[in-house]
């Protein structure tokens, strides 16, 4: 048995000790000794929560695939366990050898949302790292991030030794390489962080400088030396069916989030719907093919013994091979006891087939995104969803025996009126009288119907980049309002309504669209004890409103606010492909009304097409 | 799935990290295993099949053991030996499979059956360990030995003696043999309470550890044996 780095007493002592022993099914086994680079793999939030996460299993099998490399992995620790580590000084550690993380060459850090910031300041504190770049030295690990917030790593960026931006699978050999070079050289700090800051895809935040207009926005946004690059244009891997993927991932013996294989067919979006960061920065849209995830379904079921599978995508319908796929895994998992799960699918014809060969219709529900409750604005954000497609797929289910449906909408999207509001309710009205008509012995009972909406938080490199974040009392009233009205529908009691607190969202409005002078009130903050705020038992919103105060920041200035229309922006440095002048005719065309068809409709010439594949050749492809 | 299952119990060891591992995670993990292994394991019926498997006598979070065992069904047979050696192919450091018996047809359930375990007890507390250990030879010949324990409902002080059927020093570990499943349960940590109690020294759970050495049966002649004894071996 491996020493531990916790003593029995403590992990005795602590909630889910499994949490921090690693020793899991595939976990990878190496001596530190015999590897040039050591890596530590962050996940800052809970194990369960960090287990779950696909990019980080890919990078992991990616890494130990170098014999000169050793990856482990390092989750927040939950606060039982941060408490007695403090008290008793015991440093942070990776899971696979218990040694601790100020001890590796690299801390890579993945940012998936907002709220995690905290915790990244959490992990760099209970490793004992200085949190501020300026004051590591050698002797510390190099700490960089990655992941869909470091598209707008400004907010962090005092706390960050560098960042990867994009698609990890591609540049890490040549940052490896470089660090090996540069440490064998015996090169400073500074040194070092210069020659990163060359590498493609390779943003280091204190190799840049910026300045401020009188009224707060930025003015210029510079390197400090002439070799280091004006823009970082984020990595993409466009062979997309030559890439490493963990064909034996991790098992954890604790029941995590997604306790079951995932398997990604495709990356990217083809629709362009205007709030959605995801569909502009995974540009283009690649497919893997059929016969290639056909063979990691199969060996990965038998690599973990995991008993369901899932397929991730952004929007699996249009995967061109799905059907193909969808009826081989019924046919294969379905002798071997796996279920199989399809999120994000359209409701029509072949995917009610599918849920009703793998789910219990009895217990499964019909979800719709429309996002908006008027075409209007559905078209102002390029939603291609209309109520005509809705009632079709909702009447075939009800036929085939389904009862219960579940609608998500967003509130506070921009043009937004009280009529698209009340638009919502009505949408889901519409669908019960529709189940309703339907004669009494065709029918399975009563029909229920749960909307819920979250509050419209703009995002980066979205059409919505420029837009006003709605104020919260403004977004409350409206979600009051929704609720009531749901009150007077004729089938109200069919009905349910939920809606999203806004205190979290007017935070990630911050730090979605935030600059370097937040990084005060996100240090602040953690210093009052915000932690683990995407928990809601943890987040203390009276905390951050002080730490904004004491710092003299102004929330509104980053969410309410509309911005003009050559705004330079803090993260107009990094190139997505995908153009701001692109992005502005998008926000142009939604406050017109104007929809925009997808990739494989027509192209729209975004920018993307510059990486040289994907969807943006599939029509080339095929005559 | 056939209609005939073969019912069969395996008998497994749980030792190093492997004691933070609960016994519904370590379920999971066999029943993963089992996948893995590609053995013909039986599933129920329905949207949602899974494998039927039972724990004997489960483990407390933080103890090991080398006498565990649990209950499976499988479709078709291979020899034990083979199986063993299958599973094991499938294990994590901390936990292998020792045996896999058949058992009769109409075989009671491991966890319905289960009367007795032995324990082998370590101090790791120096300042404490003699003063406890010097005290084993004496405590069962004491008329009435009182602890506190808690029950769903409440706490109350029991005499625990009649669970107790065996405990003597062996070199500078403490072994016991204590009644356990559903006619009467005794944990061993009630027994070194009753011994810190006697040596008059403040308890505490990690002073010591706690190993499991093997669980019984009352077998036809009402005597107690190893659960191994319940089948027999697949040639
Ligand atoms: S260049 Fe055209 S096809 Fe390619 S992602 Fe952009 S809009 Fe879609």
């Amino acid at each position: 048995m491996s020493r531990l780095a916790l003593s029995d007493e403590i992990l005795m002592g602590i909630e889910k000790p499994a949490r921090y022993i690693g020793n899991e099914v595939n976990m990878v086994k190496k001596n530190p000794d015999d590897v040039d680079i050591r890596f530590a793999m962050c996940f800052p939030d809970v194990y369960e929560i960090g287990m779950s996460h696909l990019g980080i299993q890919i990078l992991y099998d990616t890494f130990n695939r170098r014999d000169d490399v050793y990856c482990e992995r390092v989750y927040s620790p939950w606060p039982d366990l941060d408490k007695v580590m403090r008290q008793k000084n015991i440093p942070l550690f990776s899971l696979e050898t218990q040694s601790p993380v100020k001890d590796f060459d690299f801390l890579g850090i993945t940012l998936q949302y907002e709220m995690c910031y905290t915790n990244i300041l959490q992990v760099l504190e209970l490793s004992q790292i200085p949190i501020y770049t300026a004051d590591r030295t050698m002797e510390d690990p190099i700490v960089i991030g990655g992941g869909p917030c470091s598209y707008n790593p400004e907010p962090i960026a005092d706390f960050f030794d560098a960042f990867y931006i994009g698609e990890g699978e591609t540049r890490y050999n040549d940052v490896f390489a470089c660090y090996k070079r540069m440490k064998a050289d015996g090169c400073s700090r500074a040194e070092l962080l210069h020659e990163l800051s060359k590498i493609p895809g390779i943003y280091v935040p204190s190799m840049y400088e910026c300045t401020y207009n009188e009224d707060g926005t930025l003015a210029s946004f510079e390197p400090i030396y002439d070799d280091v690059p004006r823009t970082v244009t984020k990595e993409v891997v466009m062979d997309f069916n030559d890439v490493h993927y963990p064909e034996k991932p991790l098992v954890p013996f604790i029941q995590v989030t997604q306790d079951r294989v995932t398997l990604e067919i495709m990356r990217g979006c083809i629709r362009g719907c205007r709030f959605c960061q995801a569909g502009m920065i995974y540009r283009p849209t690649r497919q893997k093919d059929v016969n290639l995830i056909e063979d990691y379904a199969l060996k990965m079921i038998k690599s973990t013994g995991h008993e369901e599978i899932s397929l991730s995508s952004l929007s699996s319908s249009d995967y061109e091979c799905l059907k193909e796929f969808t009826y081989f895994l019924i046919e294969e998992m379905g002798n071997q006891h796996v279920n199989i799960s399809l999120p994000s699918l359209r409701i029509d014809a072949f995917s009610l087939d599918v849920m009703k060969k793998v789910q219990d219709i009895k217990k499964s529900s019909l979800t719709f995104a429309p996002e908006a409750g008027t075409q209007r604005l559905r078209d102002v954000i390029n939603k291609g969803l209309t109520e005509e497609v809705i009632l079709n797929g909702a009447m075939q289910a009800f036929h085939g025996g389904w009862n219960k449906v579940k609608f998500y909408f967003m509130l506070g999207l921009p043009t937004e009126t009280m009529e698209d509001a009340e638009g919502i309710p009505a949408l889901c009205e519409r669908v019960a009288q529709a189940y309703y008509d339907i004669p009494k012995e065709q029918r399975n009972g009563k029909i229920s119907i749960t909307a819920s909406s979250s509050f419209f938080v703009p995002k980066p490199f979205t059409p919505f980049q420029w837009a006003a974040m709605l104020d919260p009392e403004t977004y409350i009233e409206r979600a009051h309002h929704v609720k009531d009205t749901f009150r007077q529908q004729l089938n109200a009691r069919s009905l349910r309504y939920t809606y999203h607190e806004s205190y979290v969202s007017v935070l990630e409005g911050v730090f979605a669209r935030g600059d370097r002078k937040l990084s005060k009130v996100i240090y602040d903050a953690y210093k009052s004890g915000c932690i683990f705020d995407a928990w809601t038992d943890f987040f203390d919103n009276d905390k951050w409103m002080a730490a904004f105060e004491k710092n003299g920041i102004i929330k509104e200035f980053y969410t309410t606010r509309e911005r003009g229309e050559d705004e330079l922006f803090p993260w107009d440095f990094i190139d997505i492909g995908v153009t701001k002048k692109f992005l502005l005719s998008e926000w142009n065309k939604a406050r017109k009304e104007v929809v925009t068809p997808n990739c494989r409709e027509k192209c729209s010439g975004c920018g993307a097409a510059k990486f040289g594949g994907g969807v943006c050749f599939e029509r080339q492809k095929n005559g | 799935m056939s209609e005939e299952t073969y019912k069969i119990r395996i008998k497994y060891v749980k030792s190093g990290v492997l004691k933070y591992i609960g016994h519904l995670d370590l379920m999971r993990f066999f029943q993963k295993a089992f996948k893995r292994a590609g053995v013909d394991v039986a599933y129920s019926q329905g949207f949602s099949p899974h494998q039927l498997m039972s724990f004997a006598a489960p483990l407390a979070l933080g103890v090991t053991s080398e006498g565990e065992y649990f209950d499976a069904e499988f479709n078709s047979l291979e020899s034990s030996e083979e199986l063993v050696r299958r599973l094991n192919e499938q294990m994590v450091d901390g936990v292998y499979v020792k045996d896999v018996i058949l058992l009769p047809e109409k075989a009671k359930k491991a966890m319905s059956i289960v009367a007795a375990s032995d324990y082998l007890i370590s101090f790791n507390n120096e300042d404490i360990k003699d003063a406890v250990l010097e005290k084993v030879p004496y405590l069962l010949k004491k008329e009435t030995i009182e602890v506190f324990r808690k029950t769903k409902k409440n706490e109350k002080v029991e005499d625990i003696k009649k669970g107790i059927y065996k405990l003597e020093l062996n070199g500078d570990k403490i072994y016991m043999f204590l009644a356990t499943g559903s006619e009467y349960n005794l944990k061993p940590e009630s027994v070194i309470e009753a011994l810190c109690k006697e040596a008059d020294v403040t308890y505490n759970r990690f002073d010591y550890q706690i190993h499991r050495v093997e669980t019984y049966y009352k077998n036809a002649n009402d005597k107690l044996v190893s659960l191994l004894e319940t089948g027999t071996k697949i040639q």
